[in-house]
């Protein structure tokens, strides 16, 4: 048996779960402080379009990377403002900012549509990726994978490793009692917020630099609610995050596998596969009332004002 | 290691510590402190004394730094200063134990800790420290423990240890005893006492007045925001206390009365089990109990020991697995939902008001209708009967002296005495065979814990079976015929008020652990 | 920072009218700088938007034809939003009801029978509503997250439905385009108004808006979804079923947008193709919050969004702006009015770091 069919098989699966992974790092940031930010979708569109945008008009990727990440920080700086500051409700914002993240990704993206740019350079790293079967997988890959590892890691160690990071688990578990202490919950929250915005920029990047080199109007195809999903079906632990979003990768690589199969399923009951594999996990983690209870912070999504 | 009788010590002529004149605060409707001063020596134990609503949590937020006074002047150590957020306090070296602890439930003992460290430094080798510190003042603590594990008192020295570990000028205890068993007080005490000794002054914020004349040495008493007087506990009798506290003489209920022998049980239940479907909470163990008609009982026990969850069991808000567990009149009503029960003839006053007992946002009229619409009749063809709705709203404001702006005022604009009213007077004018009410005057004034008391022992002269859960063991012992007390999902058996003593109660409380007995009672050694 | 929010202590009546229209002004406001981003002249460009489309011969009927579907699935969404039960999924159940009623009629397209369209009416109404029971079990019985099943099924839907008309139900005749057959007579929604699209459901959704502002205002159920929202433990304490309201919302919702999707294709469509719905589902959720979750609001809400789709038509045809605009605008109404709502229960007080003390309350 060779391994020859694995390579492009994996390949593919890491492609296509890390947007996922971009996007739910920094939702579960967010979430860990208490701030339930449903327009992931809405950032990632907005995030795919101006990375795009900065790519094409200023030939340099990274400029590109970085203004995605930057325009997803603003949208989330607009939900901030609304549900930290404005005490709007953060289900309805989250809702709005999904709406109107699509609205302006599809009038920025008008002049673009149609136009193709090379893909992100593979960045290779000395000796590991001369290393048979894995080398090619994970050591052959753009900048956007590398950082999506860095990532998972670097938000495992600060939240967990760190003092800020406790703090900003203190205040998801308890705001009013992490404000008695004298810690400045809004603004950790809306650093959380921001960081997660920012993230969800980054897996808008993804799509439209790397994924598919290309801008289409709703590229994210509902990756951002998923990536909302994964958080949950990670029980909000970063480690478990990765396997998540593999998993998902698998799924939607294993539809359009089979799609080029010889086989007589429509190619639109396959492409449900994602989808409804998102209501299944949702359910299995869900059903466990305690866990759930037990790993969710306690204050996610409550508003927090102040009262002394 | 020996203890010293606080206070004899120090000079008077010591420079206060801190220094408060004419501290003033409002908020919207209410004038919570009015030109308090106030003077804490170093050393000393100080008490704060006075009702729920008399500004103490006020003042003591503006020491900690988490309130700003409107007005008035702080000297620490003579120098004028501003508090600006609790960093700030903590930095002086002032400390602060809270009644509603502000610790993390879902973190560990360390964790908690580290949380209130602001110095880098300080936070290395912390585990030690809390162990050193924990094992010193005999507040042992194990510092990987995850916090919803803990007990009510094990998470009061996660608190107290706190402040400790950042060697503290002040320590301000705001209502410590509340949650406490007799017990764990007077644990608390020796370590209170001791830190006195070692210097540390204590800010002791309390309304009960047998721990502040036992702990304290100066008093400071509020009455509506100001201060009414200033004395040496130790020299005055409670009486004298609690009128300058209260300000005019009580009227106790009239309890005078004997349930009638013969009575039928109106409420049995029989080993009830329930899991708790809470994150943190207690799981029921095989209750069982009686209650007759005319009679009241009175559920003793420390918050968080299945109090909520045998409330919810009884309201039928949580079901209970076997029908027949609970009998309302005989009939098993275990599966039925509070509606059903209701329609029995049951009735009931939940601990919280807002979001429970009423919708805040909602008006009056809204919220009689929401639990009396069944036994009042208030739905005709599946819409609410506008008219009889307002008549009974009326009713109960009447009948109950719920002072408000009338039937259309939203329920979260009524203090909290008039709300209470109103629930009690909603639930008590459906005539229910049996009312179960938890904490029936909790945050309640004087005046209307009175009204209340009254016409809970009236229900029960009328031949209804009344369920009280207190906290608050003189108000059991002053409504009650008989009482129980539940402690770790387990309820004692029931026993006439006349025939227990403090102490019994306060075993029971601690889960009948042993210990030293209430500092009230407490045998010569 | 420079502005404080300070508890009113109760609802401020004016302002719970007021935040809609302050939202609309600062909407107009922004639009006509983005306009101006874009090259336009603000003032044209808001007239053909707002003005032009409220004018121009014909184009009333037309409003409430564009109107009907956002107020039939705004009213059922916003009672289920009023018990915190967040179905955004309204497009996949508009799609579902749009599928088996339409379905009905491909199958008897040959029939003239008087019952064909009740019958394709009332399947609209159970597609819809089967779409929305999935996740109504879901949370009910395994605690899953409305809001993600809801909008997973939207996408199974769409797919679904463009399964069918490439496949099964493409019009034979159709030259290959995706799209079933026209719909017959029998299978049409009848027309109000000569000469234009004015059809029945646009009727139907007065009479639906009419009928929730009972439910809401005087019924005991009515009562029992503002309850759950606002306190569900009291809620429970009254002895409310929290999960028969779940259900109850999810119904409601999913029935009106099924029966929003049917009067579509059967009315000013007139057959099955992969566009029936410019989003009005999600549309819809906006609109629900733009009328206050409150029947009666939320049909000037869904004028207002109407008018908002006309408006994009005409600004693209005449001025060449993309129609994206139309998203836009929706999306920054809702932010502005979920932004304006604080000045229901806070004042906005301008003033330095002092006055942050007064804000706070007791505790």
């Amino acid at each position: 048996m060779t391994l020859s069919w694995f390579v492009p098989v994996f390949l593919s699966m890491v492609s296509a779960s890390t947007p996922l992974l971009l996007a739910a790092s920094g939702e579960l940031v967010a979430e860990k402080s208490g701030v339930l930010n449903l327009g992931i979708e809405g950032m990632m569109l907005v995030g795919a379009i101006v990375g795009f945008a900065a790519t094409v008009t200023s030939g340099s990727w990274m400029l590109g990377i970085l203004a995605a990440g930057l325009a997803g920080a603003a949208m989330a700086g607009i939900f901030a403002l609304l549900t930290l500051i404005l005490l709007a409700n953060q289900v309805a914002t989250g809702l709005a900012l999904a709406i109107l993240g699509t609205g302006l990704s599809a009038l920025i993206g008008k002049g673009f549509v149609g136009m193709a740019i090379k893909p992100l350079p593979k960045l290779d790293l000395p000796i590991l990726t001369d290393v048979p079967v894995i080398g090619p997988i994970l050591f052959h890959q753009d900048a956007l994978v590398y950082a999506s590892f860095a990532l998972v890691a670097g938000i495992g160690w600060f939240l967990y490793r760190t003092h800020a990071g406790l703090a900003l688990r203190s205040i998801g578990d308890s705001h009013d009692a992490a404000h008695a202490i004298g810690y400045p919950v809004i603004a950790i929250r809306f650093g959380a917020t921001l960081f997660g915005g920012f993230t969800s920029g980054l897996a808008g990047a993804y799509l439209s630099l790397a994924y598919t080199p290309l801008w289409a109007e709703n590229m994210t195809a509902g990756r951002g609610w998923i990536a909302l999903a994964l958080v949950v079906f990670a029980t909000w632990r970063p480690a478990r995050l990765l396997v998540g979003a593999y998993l998902f990768g698998g799924i939607s690589i294993l539809q359009l596998y089979v799609q080029s199969l010889p086989l007589a399923i429509p190619s639109q009951f396959l492409s449900m596969l994602p989808y409804l594999a998102t209501i299944l996990v949702l359910v299995i983690i869900s059903r466990d009332r305690l866990r759930i209870r037990l790993n969710a912070p306690a204050c996610l999504g409550k508003a927090f004002h102040a009262t002394g | 290691m020996e203890i010293v009788t606080p206070g004899d010590s120090k000079g008077i002529a010591a420079p206060p510590l801190l220094t408060l004149s004419g501290i003033t605060k409002r908020f919207p409707g209410c004038l919570a402190n009015d030109s308090v001063d106030l003077a804490i020596l170093p050393g000393e134990t100080h008490a704060l004394l006075g009702e729920n609503g008399a500004g103490k949590s006020t003042l003591v937020k503006i020491i900690y730094g988490v309130l700003q006074p409107d007005a008035g002047e702080i000297r620490w150590q003579g120098e004028p200063i501003r508090i600006s957020s609790p960093n700030a306090a903590r930095r002086l070296g002032i400390g602060m134990v809270f009644q509603h602890f502000s610790l993390f439930e879902a973190l560990t003992v360390a964790e908690n800790i580290a949380l209130a460290i602001d110095d880098p430094v300080q936070r290395r080798g912390l585990r030690g420290r809390i162990v050193e510190v924990s094992t010193a003042y005999g507040l042992a603590l194990d510092p990987d423990r995850a916090v919803h594990d803990l007990s009510v008192g094990e998470r009061q020295r996660i608190e107290i240890v706190r402040c400790l570990l950042q060697n503290p000028r002040l320590l301000i205890m705001d209502e410590p005893t509340s949650v406490l068993t007799p017990q764990e007080v007077s644990k608390l005490f020796e370590t209170l006492r001791r830190l006195a000794h070692e210097g540390c002054a204590i800010l002791y914020i309390s309304h009960k007045l047998e721990e502040i004349k036992a702990l304290c040495e100066r008093a400071t008493i509020l009455r509506l925001g100001r201060v009414v007087a200033e004395c040496d506990p130790r020299q005055e009798s409670a009486q004298r206390l609690a009128e300058l506290m209260i300000g005019s003489e009580l009227k106790a209920p009239t309890h005078g009365r004997r349930p009638p022998p013969d009575a039928k049980a109106r409420l049995e239940l029989s080993s009830l089990s329930l899991p708790s479907d809470q994150q943190f909470g207690t799981d029921l163990k095989d209750i069982s109990f009686t209650v007759a008609g005319g009679e009241i009982l009175g559920i003793g026990g420390i918050a968080g020991n299945g109090q909520n969850e045998l409330m919810a069991a009884l309201s039928g808000e949580i079901r209970v697995g076997r029908a027949d567990a609970i009998r309302i009149d005989g009939k098993a009503v275990g599966h039925l939902n509070p509606g059903a029960r209701r329609a029995l003839g049951a009735a009931f006053v939940p601990e919280e008001r807002n979001g429970h007992g009423v919708v805040g946002a909602m008006s009056l009229s809204e919220n009689s209708f929401l639990s009396a619409h069944r036994r009042r009749g208030l739905v005709s063809y599946g819409f609410i009967a506008g008219r009889r709705t307002l008549g009974f709203t009326q009713e109960v404001i009447e009948g109950f002296d719920v002072r408000s702006r009338g039937p259309t005022a939203e329920a979260h604009s009524l203090s909290g005495g008039n709300l209470q009213k109103f629930i009690v007077g909603r639930e008590i004018l459906q005539h229910p065979g049996l009312l179960v009410v938890a904490q029936p005057t909790w945050g309640v004034d004087a005046g209307a814990a009175a009204a209340i008391h009254q016409a809970l022992l009236d229900l029960a002269e009328r031949g209804s079976a009344v369920v009280v859960i207190s906290q608050d063991l003189d108000e059991i012992f002053t409504l009650c015929d008989r009482i129980a007390v539940i402690a770790g999902g387990r309820l004692s058996a029931a026993r006439p008020i006349e025939a227990v003593s403090v102490e019994e109660i306060g075993l029971l409380m601690g889960g009948g652990v042993g210990g030293a007995a209430w500092e009230r009672n407490a045998h010569p050694a | 920072m420079l502005i404080q929010l300070e508890p009113r202590g109760e609802r401020s009546t004016f302002w719970t009218y007021g935040s809609p229209l302050l939202a609309i002004a600062l909407t107009l406001a922004t639009s006509a700088v983005i306009f101006t981003l874009l090259g336009k002249s603000p003032a044209i460009a808001l007239y053909t938007f707002f003005i032009k489309p409220l004018t121009s011969p014909g184009s009333l009927p037309e409003l409430l034809v564009k109107a009907s579907p956002l107020v039939l699935i705004g009213t059922g969404l916003s009672l289920g939003f009023r018990a915190n039960v967040w179905n955004i999924g309204a497009e996949g159940q508009y799609t579902m009801g749009a599928l088996a009623g339409g379905g009905l009629g491909l199958w008897f397209y040959t029939s003239t029978s008087p019952f064909l369209l009740p019958a394709m009416i009332v399947a609209g109404v159970l597609g819809g509503m089967a779409w929305a029971a999935i996740p109504a079990w879901l949370r009910v019985r395994f605690n899953a997250s409305e809001i993600l099943t809801s909008l997973m099924l939207t996408y199974v839907a769409q797919l679904l439905l463009l399964y069918l008309v490439t496949g099964p139900w493409r019009d034979p005749e159709g030259y290959g385009f995706p799209q079933s057959r026209l719909f017959s007579d029998a299978a049409t929604m009848p027309i109000l108004l000569e000469g234009s699209r004015l059809h029945l459901g646009v009727a139907l959704a007065v009479v639906v808006v009419l009928l929730g502002w009972v439910l809401l205002g005087k019924s005991l159920i009515g009562f029992q979804l503002k309850v759950v929202g606002q306190a569900p433990r009291a809620a429970r304490y009254a002895g409310f079923s929290d999960k028969g309201l779940i259900w109850l919302s999810l119904m409601l919702g999913g029935g009106l947008a099924g029966a929003a999707g049917l009067f579509e294709v059967a009315g000013p469509i007139g057959q099955l193709t992969p566009q029936i719905s410019p989003g009005y589902g999600f549309t819809a959720i906006i609109v629900a919050f733009l009328g206050r979750l409150h029947p009666v609001g939320v049909l000037l809400g869904g004028l207002l969004l109407a008018l908002s789709y006309l408006g994009g038509e005409a600004a693209q045809i005449d001025l060449g702006l993309p129609n994206a605009v139309t998203g836009i605008f929706q999306g920054i109404l809702l932010f502005y009015l979920l932004g304006a709502d604080i000045l229901i229960n806070y004042r906005l007080r301008l003033g330095s770091r002092a006055a942050v003390a007064r804000d706070s309350r007791p505790a």
